[in-house]
């Protein structure tokens, strides 16, 4: 991670696959502009995984579509930078090269064949993320034929293909299957399948297991993590669940209200966390080593309502180390306060 | 699939059977029974009905003898093409009918064609840009289609027509080629003709059916399976297009089904005030003037013909909805 | 009622909870009746709240009717056939003193049609509350005044037609509000009934499913597959000569009604069979509540408001017909006024061209029918309180 003079972050060394910086996306509406991300920065590296984690709402979602330019209407990145490392053209010369994403077009040529090809996106709800009305074999054909110079009968060969690697029997019948015909777990096998067809090097996952109930979920995590040892591909994995998060990613970044509040390797989140954001968070959930009829403690108060953000650090009304004059004042950013670990709080400055 | 098609096909057999029952009625509501009527009218205009005529008609039409075997002889009758004489007019029902229930159904089916090409651009726009400038002059013809009564429209239509280019905008044919024999010119002819009436006829259903587009695909652009379509890198056209739009369609594939009754319903009174040669003007003559074989003859062909164009349309959306096709399968 | 851009994570739940609301705004909502959630989500609802009060204007026509009239609808005088509206004047010079020219008819001798002609010089004041024909109010009390009228009124000596006059030479204004009773008393009774047969064949169906679903289902189907307006076309036609303007009336009524109740039977079966499943409809039943008790107590309060929206959308429907009908001359015959009576008169194009007022009936028609609908989405948005 780079700092500059005063600790904080700044652009991202080459080696790193994604980085993005003080990125902002907006929602105009009549009652006022909802700022569901509002200066996230954070860093991702070529193989590696980070987990986002938050309560609904904190902007999580709305980073990745960012990310890949989907941003539903009125929704727009107003400020910030999303640097994506394009991977070098085969055969081609010319090096892979740093593009920065939210200067694209959200429906260009550059944009389109990023999406799709270079990062996929796999996300809850897979029984909606697929069309009920086309078979799933259609729905993936589609993305292979579109970046890959493959004819329909090749194409087809490499979703059954495909299929077979994320673990589908009998790929072959099941390509002319409806979604709904398909059990949940196999519906987010093939949701899979249909990301990593074109072996993209950015996966991001928003909230993959959480319409699954426990079994499926840990074989889908166990898919991932072995799919991402083959292709070498890195994942941004999104939840609200920090079981997923200690099973999965390396690096975790702690989001509230549309900012990072922390980040740092897996380990010092859950054994050293500095946000009292994120120590709340880690005391409200149970533990395997707490003593019986120890009492879980929530965390005060509720999220605010979008319209109507507090000033200052955004947790300031909830926050137990509240510092009246200085945390409704100004806003803190996001300092390294260890090798790998940044937090964005006064009590650290 | 076919289990589908067999249950509409039933339920249409039934519709018919219905309509027929409907049509029978009309025919026996005025008082007399139906040789008794037309000895008078004949009688009337200074012919004779012999005996032995009036006996053999009774005899055809069972009169006389309960009121199921009079039904089940005229839907005989029907069946084999006899579909009996119009008093008025003192020929064969067939005949008083000749080109106007074809012209009928081609300008039911042009209106019923014109509201599918018209509602489904306009509806998908509406939704796409939902709140333009667009979406809102759309929603308000829409309002005004289905508030103004088809027949008030085609009035004010020919008054305009009539009141600023001082052209008659009513009828099918112009007026050389009404009587003449079908030809190229003609069908050219009525080809121009039919824009208006069709559109008359249309726009309420178009108006119905671009609200129902746009609340169905306003819906489905919602749903996560068209961020998963945009996040494989489709152009924004394609995938609105092959995924909501798609989806959208089958609420609305099956409300138009109902759509052509209530044309053919429309193209009754609108034809009675743009002077269309359809069944529209006979049916009411033929009702004033109580020549029951020909309106209730009328009113079983139209029904008939209304029941087989919703068939139809029921097949379509099989085809349209491959949910529908998997259903016993 | 937000954008779904509120809903920032699709993990679940919306970003805003209860506890964005002003507290004591929480408690009004939570101890709300479900007609007073209605009411408020209804009066946001701008352009159904203006719909409503048109309605319930052109109501108190039908009510004032005869007071709003100012000469005997059936009162027809060759002399002044299809006679042009005359305008009130306000002023006379800066007096406020309204009044009508007197008007003049000569037949064209080339046309042979009568030509009417203006004279200044002849002012006839406008009075209010002025006495004419005699006529019940309100169909009880006695009385000759209406709203206005030109002295002589009674006798004929002077005269004013604030819309013209038809062929017969009879005041439009004074029959279209008679039209107005009637047309939409017609309305409102024809609805009560497909009202009636709809809710309970729409109730039979939902709440006891099985056969008696499947059948009702079917005959809805069938119903909807034919064209309507040949038959009631055919049925309306059938009706005796010899009827009285009454019984004509009711059978008409009769005949529309056939026509609208099957999507109200659609609405009420739809109501029964989500709500059979509800909690509090099944405690019901298993605390042991008859059948009646289960549908009139605990059910229908429950989606009387959806009733009355599907019924209010229902209305123009009829109101369609009738016009219809009666435009074709198969449905209420003169000496009945209704808006289809009226408009019968403009059948003929060339008339029409002559003396386009005779198409001022369409435009209460084309009003009442866009109020009811309006006024129809707005109450049933409304009906859901909990809905989007």
């Amino acid at each position: 991670m780079a700092v500059d003079s005063k600790g904080a972050l700044t652009a991202a060394p080459r080696e790193t696959l994604l980085s993005v910086r003080n990125l902002k996306t907006y929602f105009p509406q009549d009652e006022g502009t909802v700022k569901a991300v509002d200066g996230v920065s954070f860093d991702l590296y070529p193989g590696g995984t980070l987990g986002i984690v938050g309560e609904s709402g904190c902007g999580k979602s709305v980073t990745a579509r960012s990310i890949l330019g989907i941003v539903d209407r009125p929704g727009r990145i107003v400020e910030g930078e999303i640097h994506f490392r394009r991977r070098a053209i085969d055969g081609g010369a010319e090096a892979d090269r740093m593009v920065d994403l939210a200067t694209l077009a959200p429906n260009g040529p550059e944009m389109r064949a990023v999406r799709g090809a270079e990062i996929a996106l796999i996300f809850q709800e897979p029984r909606s993320s697929f069309s009920p009305v086309h078979t799933i074999g259609n729905q993936i054909d589609e993305v292979i034929m579109l970046h890959q110079q493959l004819d329909r009968r090749q194409a087809r060969e490499k979703t059954i293909e495909m299929l077979r690697r994320v673990g589908v029997s009998s790929p072959e019948e099941r390509v002319n299957q409806l979604s709904n015909q398909l059990s949940g777990g196999l519906r987010q096998r093939a949701m899979i399948a249909m990301a990593l067809s074109c072996n993209p090097s950015l996966l991001i996952a928003d909230e993959p297991t959480t319409a699954l109930d426990v079994t499926t979920q840990t074989q889908i995590l166990a898919l991932m993590r072995q799919l991402q040892q083959e292709d070498g591909m890195a994942i941004m994995l999104i939840t609200h669940d920090l079981g997923v998060i200690a099973e999965m990613a390396r690096d975790v970044a702690v989001m509230y209200l549309g900012r990072v509040v922390e980040q740092a390797p897996v380990d010092e989140i859950f054994h050293a966390p500095r946000h009292p954001y994120t120590q709340a968070l880690l005391r409200s959930i149970p533990r395997i080593r707490s003593g019986p009829r120890e009492r879980l403690t929530p965390i005060a108060g509720s999220v605010p309502h979008p319209y109507d953000r507090p000033s200052g650090c955004p947790f300031h009304p909830r926050c137990p180390e509240f510092m009246p004059g200085t945390c409704d004042r100004q806003a803190p950013s996001l300092r390294l306060v260890g090798d790998q670990h940044a937090v964005s709080c006064f009590l650290y400055e | 699939m076919l289990a589908y098609i067999g249950r509409r096909a039933l339920l249409a057999v039934f519709t018919v059977w219905a309509i027929s029952v409907l049509a029978f009625v009309i025919i026996q509501l005025p008082p007399g029974d139906y040789v008794t009527s037309y000895i008078a009218q004949m009688a009337a205009s200074g012919s004779v009905v012999s005996e032995e005529e009036a006996d053999n008609l009774r005899i055809q039409y069972g009169l006389g003898r309960p009121i199921y075997v009079q039904y089940y002889k005229w839907v005989k009758l029907f069946a084999e093409g006899n579909f009996g004489m119009s008093m008025e007019w003192k020929r064969p029902v067939t005949e008083v009918i000749g080109d106007r229930l074809w012209l009928t159904m081609v300008v039911a089916v042009s209106a019923l064609l014109l509201t599918w090409v018209l509602a489904l651009p306009i509806g998908i726009y509406s939704a796409v840009r939902q709140y333009s400038l667009g979406d809102y002059a759309a929603t308000f013809v829409g309002f005004i289609g289905l508030a103004v009564p088809n027949f008030l429209l085609a009035l004010v239509l020919l008054y305009l027509g009539f009141t600023l280019f001082n052209a008659n905008t009513g009828g099918l044919f112009s007026v050389e080629l009404q009587d003449a024999p079908w030809s190229m010119a003609k069908a050219w002819d009525l080809l121009k003709h039919l824009p208006i009436p069709a559109l008359i006829l249309g726009l309420a259903g178009t108006a119905q059916q671009v609200r129902i587009m746009r609340a169905n695909l306003l819906d489905e652009l919602r749903k996560p399976y068209v961020v998963t379509a945009r996040s494989k890198g489709l152009t924004e056209g394609r995938v609105i297009l092959k995924y909501p739009v798609r989806l959208a369609l089958n609420p609305f594939a099956s409300t138009i089904g109902y759509t052509l009754p209530y044309i053919v319903s429309g193209s009754i009174i609108v034809s009675l005030v743009l002077g269309l040669p359809t069944v529209g003007p006979l049916l009411l003559r033929a009702l004033i003037a109580q020549d029951m074989f020909l309106a209730g003859t009328i009113v079983l062909l139209l029904g008939v013909m209304t029941v087989i164009g919703t068939l139809v349309s029921d097949i379509l959306l099989v085809w349209i909805d491959p949910r529908i096709r998997l259903e016993d399968s | 009622m937000a954008g779904p851009d509120l809903t920032l994570d699709p993990a679940g739940v919306p970003a805003h909870g209860p506890a964005a609301v002003a507290p004591v705004e929480d408690r009004r909502i939570f101890v709300a009746s479900q007609w007073q959630l209605t009411w408020w989500r209804f009066r946001k609802h701008r352009v159904a709240v203006v719909s409503g009060m048109v309605v319930i204007g052109f109501y108190l026509v039908v009510l004032g009717a005869d007071f709003l009239a100012y000469a005997d609808p059936n009162a027809s005088e060759a002399q002044r056939s299809l006679m042009p509206p005359q305008s009130i004047h306000w002023f006379d010079g800066w007096r406020l003193s309204p009044h009508v020219y007197a008007v003049k008819g000569v037949r064209d001798q080339q046309s042979f049609r009568r030509v009417y002609r203006e004279d200044p010089s002849q002012k006839i004041p406008v009075r209010f509350f002025a006495q004419g024909f005699e006529y019940r109010w309100l169909g009880l009390i006695p009385t000759t005044r209406h709203l206005i009228g030109v002295d002589g009124g009674r006798d004929g000596t002077q005269t004013i037609f604030l819309l013209g006059t038809d062929v017969q030479g009879r005041d439009l204004w004074s029959r279209l509000m008679y039209g107005t009773r009637i047309s939409l008393t017609i309305g409102l009774i024809g609805v009560t009934m497909s009202l009636f047969l709809g809710v309970v064949l729409g109730g039979l169906s939902g709440f006891y499913g099985g056969l008696a679903d499947t059948v009702i289902q079917r005959i809805i189907e069938i119903l909807r597959s034919i064209p309507t307006i040949p038959l009631w076309m055919g049925l309306a036609a059938a009706l005796p000569r010899h009827w009285t303007i009454l019984q004509v009336y009711f059978a008409i009524t009769i005949i529309i009604s056939l026509l609208a109740w099957t999507e109200l039977a659609r609405v009420v079966r739809g109501r029964f069979l989500t709500l059979r499943e509800e909690d509090f409809v099944v405690s019901a039943r298993l605390v042991g509540c008859s059948q009646m008790r289960t549908i009139f107590v605990h059910m229908v309060p429950s989606f009387m408001s959806h009733i009355i929206a599907a019924t209010t959308l229902a209305l123009p429907a009829m109101i369609i017909s009738e016009t219809a009908l009666s435009f074709l001359g198969l449905g209420l015959r003169p000496p009945a006024i209704s808006w289809g009576v009226l408009l019968q008169q403009a059948q003929n194009v060339q008339t029409v061209a002559i003396s386009p007022w005779l198409m001022l009936p369409a435009v209460p028609v084309i009003i009442v029918v866009m109020a009811f609908n309006f006024l129809g989405d707005g109450l049933r948005d409304a009906a859901d309180p909990y809905g989007r």
